[in-house]
């Protein structure tokens, strides 16, 4: 019969058994993460109103129902039903019109018309690009693009501005001012509570990921008109890579070259560029004009005329929509 | 009609994840959950747009080869399309997630019909 060893509170197994159930934390004074002396999770973070903290605690979904009155019990369960059943009522209405579709993958499907057909076979001399669906998005439906573009670029300046923490105004009345500031110092200090920093898993991971990431994206961005790719997934991964940054480092490093002055400036130019430059390009098309824009042979990179910095804008434009997202969300500022 | 369901099996399953993500959107009270629900609800129309743009048997319309026949590639237009609505769905998610976050340093919840009671309690009758 086997029986439990004397030391067995302070064997490696012990150990390694209270760190999985986590009991013990072994990184605890290894890495600089300092917990919050009271989390708040019953308070609202900050703006709510005195009264709104209290006399709702919170109780579970199935228990409401017991304890509300009964009409609210029942419309509660009616509406479930109700949503259930309107939701498969959708769904069976849609399969209905699918069975009808035309099927899947047929040359003579309504969708494979001329306009298809006439991208791909007088696209490569038009517009230059080897890849036909960047040619297509970047030369022919252009102004699609760039709206696209405007598109992000208006959610983030909308996310700015529900998110952002101003700095004090002078306009402001001085008990309001106070708030503010102490709104901002508050997100400050969570940020540097919350975020752990001086990791070393993470810093070491950083160096040698961060540089791999930038080159692919920029790669990406460079050869849209060639490979798959382009502005917008090129753009995506220079921004995680921007994040993944940031997280290492903390935002000591990254303001060193990104602040919202240069946010701005960036897409600002990036999206002026492409406005006169595709203004340009359809005036002169539009009145059969020479544009004097030379397309280059297909296949090399400096070729297919504006497709290449017009990818380089939009690719600036989504890489700083992505990091100021993150940077938003994280502490209210740029 | 079963038969003609597995025809187009991809636009079936684009139609049922639409449904899925539209019932997360109706059944579930919490913000972030109804936001997911939506983002479902995004994924299902990028199948159901990549699927029309599907043909047999043919390339994708990059044309290393040099072939300039159309019979060779798949339909572009749908890619593009896809193209468009990720972008917008990525605008749309970042300002709903926003918009959460407002209402809940405002109102210290994230379900949705605490929200509203909290709304009726404050407003002034």
């Amino acid at each position: 019969m086997s029986r439990p060893k004397d030391h067995i509170e302070t064997s490696r197994w012990k150990r390694f058994q209270n760190w999985v159930n986590g009991e013990t934390d072994i990184l605890l004074d290894s890495m600089e993460i300092r917990q919050p002396e009271q989390p708040p999770e019953e308070e609202p973070i900050s703006g709510a109103s005195p009264d709104a903290g209290e006399a709702h605690p919170y109780t579970p979904l199935w228990v409401r129902p017991f304890q509300e009155g009964r009409s609210l019990r029942y419309f509660r369960r009616w509406y479930q039903v109700m949503s259930v059943l309107v939701c498969l009522g959708m769904i069976a209405a849609l399969l209905w019109t699918v069975a009808y579709l035309p099927p899947f993958g047929d040359p003579a499907n309504p969708a494979n018309n001329e306009v298809a057909a006439r991208y791909i076979e007088k696209g490569l001399q038009e517009t230059g690009a080897v890849n036909m669906v960047t040619g297509m998005i970047l030369d022919y439906r252009a102004f699609d693009t760039f709206g696209e573009s405007c598109v992000l670029f208006i959610a983030s300046c909308c996310v700015l501005v529900l998110l952002r923490l101003d700095a004090a105004d002078r306009r402001m009345s001085a008990k309001e001012r106070a708030e503010r500031e102490k709104k901002r110092r508050e997100a400050e200090t969570e940020d540097r509570v919350f975020e752990p920093r001086h990791d070393v898993i993470l810093q070491k991971c950083a160096c040698v990921l961060v540089p791999l990431i930038l080159v692919f994206g920029i790669y990406i961005v460079l050869n849209g008109h060639l490979s798959p790719g382009g502005g917008f997934s090129g753009g995506a991964v220079l921004g995680s890579g921007l994040i993944l940054y940031l997280n290492a480092f903390g935002f000591e490093k990254t303001k060193r070259f990104f602040t919202g002055k240069v946010y701005r400036r960036v897409t600002l130019c990036a999206l002026t560029f492409y406005c006169l430059a595709k203004s340009y390009s359809f005036y002169t098309g539009a009145n059969h004009l020479e544009s004097g824009i030379p397309l280059g042979t297909p296949g090399a990179i400096l070729s297919s005329g504006l497709i290449f910095p017009l990818n380089i804008c939009v690719g600036l434009v989504v890489a700083c929509t992505m990091y100021a997202f993150y940077t938003l969300f994280r502490k209210g500022d740029l | 009609m079963a038969q003609a369901l597995l025809t187009n099996l991809h636009e079936t399953a684009a139609v049922v994840l639409f449904g899925v993500g539209f019932t997360v959107l109706l059944l579930h009270r919490n913000l972030i959950k109804k936001i997911m629900g939506m983002n479902i609800m995004d994924t299902a129309v990028y199948l159901f747009l990549a699927a029309k743009g599907y043909i047999n048997g043919r390339m994708v319309p990059i044309m290393t080869d040099g072939i300039l026949d159309a019979d060779a590639y798949i339909n572009p237009v749908p890619s593009g399309l896809v193209l468009t609505g990720i972008v917008v769905s990525v605008s749309t998610t970042a300002l709903m997630l926003a918009l959460t976050i407002r209402l809940y340093e405002r109102y210290g919840s994230l379900d949705l019909d605490e929200i509203l009671m909290r709304l009726k309690e404050e407003e002034p009758s």
